[in-house]
């Protein structure tokens, strides 16, 4: 009988084409996403070479970094963004890849757009120049963000050079309490083992909380697996995965589907496979959580008092630093704090079910006057089911206004920027300093948290909702 | 992208013993819209370095004196754990490239940064956090003091005392960087064998 080999190993091990002697492995990627902000360079690499595009019909290109989340239809008023879309257009045109840029009725956030076509699907490699990547690992999929030198090596050998990761298994077993969103369990996940703990390994999820989630529930879980310094994340396809990819635009049809049922359904851990760390964790420990301090590994139950610097992981003076920025103090309660802005969106939270768990609370309240609540959908298909299900008449009515998507305010490379001190719930999967605009203060929570705070104006437990 | 190949390097170093340096202080995201790699030195921790009206922040290493006016340019940078964690923007390899740093030391780095470093030409040296703890403390007591990091032996040494330490680097990786060659000549000289496994692929 073979070796027991885990799921990572089994999607691994079927795309190395080469090992190179105490070095990386050579890896045939079968999925290269692409967007504005870190192609350019590498395109102007490939020119330096004189390089084809090996395989254009593997990659594909849409515009999202850097893009307005307001009237799209007129031109890109920033030039220097305006240069990196029209950048994008050149190349992809000149290299025939597939590209739906700004205003494309498929146009929107590289994560979202690719599983809701259908690209992505289980057994795969997928890499893009962008560290949540690893959102497609809800698939069952090996996908991690890359940078721009390993972009132009993909574009011209449809291959990087990795060396193998180390494993690492997190179950999470029993159900979910009354509010507790997948969002809510990665950021627990996260301020377990620190915003370093899996740094070096590649994560499958496992247990019963998983099994029972939603594929935009493992897309948020996946999504932030980097923000705990793994390459990657992984959850085992099943029911669940081909139920949702099912008769998408760009999924195998008929005998094609067929034939990789089989082995979609080969691709699990076996029984008795190692990993080089395995972690479990209880759902009953988990309610919603929120962030206070500037790296996602910060956050805390939404009923506790942030804590003292002895019962962090981080440095002393850097966790100081730290609060020092988020005007925040030791032992102070999260619960009750004022806030400016609400952030709903990004590849994290920018989802159909995020709009309708934004809208569960929302419901009959009004926004607070002091909040301006961005509410940004990760892609036009989601613009339109959240139409087409009447929740912009819900958000409507409560005094929310709906943006046109794009990354927006996660990273604020665009307009949407929270201004310097002002506090602002977000859905998104960074709190770094800075990160939603110079000077910003982020407190990374999940759509209902959000939710919560946008009509009471501050930080508030969901649990007081529902 | 071709890039000058990394041998011996000796350096006065810059020290940042701030743990979790993600690359959105490396370099903020505002300043990705280029679509050339050129002059991203210049904002190098661009919000750490300066303030809102860009007058620089007398407080930041890299506007300190002592680190910046004696000697000549410093090209190791020294930071704490975690380093280089969060977005993957090669970016911030570049940046710190361009800024004039061809090493960069910590007891531990992000995997994305790290790669990036190797692909960009920037060595970057993981040593132990009692060796990164004994630099720290060395550059206090004597901010020039020198280090040595020498590749092809894989050291790192405390030249006024001869303290060292071995580093880790994979054959591949230190071939490429002491040669100046990239991935992409090795993967480019592999390519029929790649079509035909493409051939194989289900999807």
């Amino acid at each position: 009988m073979s070796t027991p080999k885990t799921l990572f190993d089994k999607v691994w091990d079927a795309h190395v084409i080469r090992h190179v002697e105490d070095g990386p492995d050579v890896l045939f990627i079968d999925r290269h996403f692409i967007h504005e902000v870190t192609s350019p360079v590498a395109f102007l690499g490939l020119e330096g070479r004189g390089a084809p595009v090996l395989f254009p019909g593997r990659t594909f290109a849409t515009a999202d970094h850097n893009t307005p989340t307001l009237n799209q239809h007129l031109p890109v008023a920033d030039p220097l963004s305006a240069n990196q879309l029209r950048a994008l257009e050149v190349n992809t045109a000149k290299y025939g890849i597939s590209h739906w840029g700004l205003g494309h009725q498929k146009n929107g956030i590289v994560h979202v757009i690719g599983p809701e076509n259908g690209i992505t699907l289980p057994g795969m490699t997928i890499v893009c120049g962008d560290s949540h990547t690893s959102t497609h690992g809800a698939f069952g999929a090996i996908a991690f963000g890359i940078g721009t030198s390993e972009v132009e090596m993909v574009l011209a050998s449809q291959c990087i050079m990795q060396p193998k990761p180390k494993k690492m298994r997190i179950t999470v077993n029993g159900t979910l309490s009354k509010a507790v969103m997948p969002k809510d369990v990665i950021l627990y996940i996260i301020a377990q083992i620190s915003a370093s703990g899996a740094t070096g390994y590649f994560v499958e999820y496992a247990g019963e909380v998983f099994r029972n989630m939603s594929m935009e529930g493992r897309m948020t879980v996946c999504n932030m697996s980097i923000e705990m310094g793994a390459r990657g994340g992984i959850i085992a396809p099943d029911q669940t995965t081909l139920n949702y990819l099912n008769g998408r635009e760009m999924t195998p049809k008929g005998e094609a589907w067929d034939r990789l049922v089989p082995y979609w359904e080969s691709l699990s851990t076996d029984e008795g496979a190692e990993f080089d760390v395995d972690l479990t964790f209880d759902a009953a420990n988990i309610e919603p959580q929120i962030t206070y301090g500037t790296n996602p590994g910060l956050g805390t139950g939404i009923s506790r008092q942030i804590p003292v610097a002895e019962a962090v992981k981080d440095g002393a003076a850097s966790y100081k630093k730290s609060l020092q920025y988020m005007g925040f103090a030791e032992n102070e309660s999260m619960v009750g704090k004022p806030i400016d802005f609400v952030f709903l969106g990004s590849c994290t939270n920018g989802r159909i079910e995020d709009f309708r768990a934004f809208a569960s609370i929302v419901k009959g309240h009004r926004k607070a006057d002091n909040v301006t609540a961005w509410l940004v959908p990760g892609s036009h298909v989601v613009e339109r089911q959240i139409k087409e299900e009447g929740i912009l008449d819900i958000l409507t009515e409560a005094g929310f206004e709906l943006r046109q998507p794009g990354c927006s305010a996660c990273l604020a490379m665009n307009e949407d920027k929270i201004p310097a001190g002002k506090y602002a719930v977000s859905t998104s999967n960074r709190n770094f300093e800075g990160r939603q605009g110079p000077g910003a203060r982020t407190l990374l929570a999940s759509p209902l948290v959000a939710a919560a705070a946008a009509v009471t104006g501050k930080v508030t437990d969901p649990r007081e909702f529902i | 992208m071709a890039y000058d190949n990394f041998t011996i390097l000796r350096s006065a170093a810059v020290p940042m013993p701030i743990e979790n340096v993600d690359t959105d202080q490396i370099i903020p995201a505002r300043f990705l819209k280029a679509t050339e790699r050129k002059g991203f030195g210049d904002n190098l921790f661009r919000d750490w370095r300066y303030n809102p009206d860009n007058t620089p922040k007398a407080d930041f290493v890299l506007n300190n004196p002592t680190y910046s006016a004696n000697g000549p340019a410093r090209k190791i940078l020294v930071g704490g754990k975690n380093f280089g964690s969060g977005s993957s923007r090669e970016h911030a390899a570049w940046a710190i490239y361009d800024y004039g740093f061809r090493c960069v030391v910590s007891s531990f780095f992000a995997d994305i940064f790290k790669n990036n470093c190797l692909n960009v030409g920037i060595l970057p040296v993981t040593v132990s956090h009692e060796f990164a703890d004994r630099i720290f403390a060395a550059i206090e007591a004597d901010p020039s003091t020198e280090l040595e990091v020498n590749l092809p032996e894989q050291t790192i040494t405390l030249l006024a005392t001869g303290d060292s330490e071995r580093f880790a680097i994979n054959e591949y990786k230190k071939h490429n960087l002491l040669n100046g060659y990239d991935d992409i000549d090795y993967l480019l000289s592999m390519k029929s064998e790649i079509e035909a496994f493409a051939d194989t692929r289900p999807f």
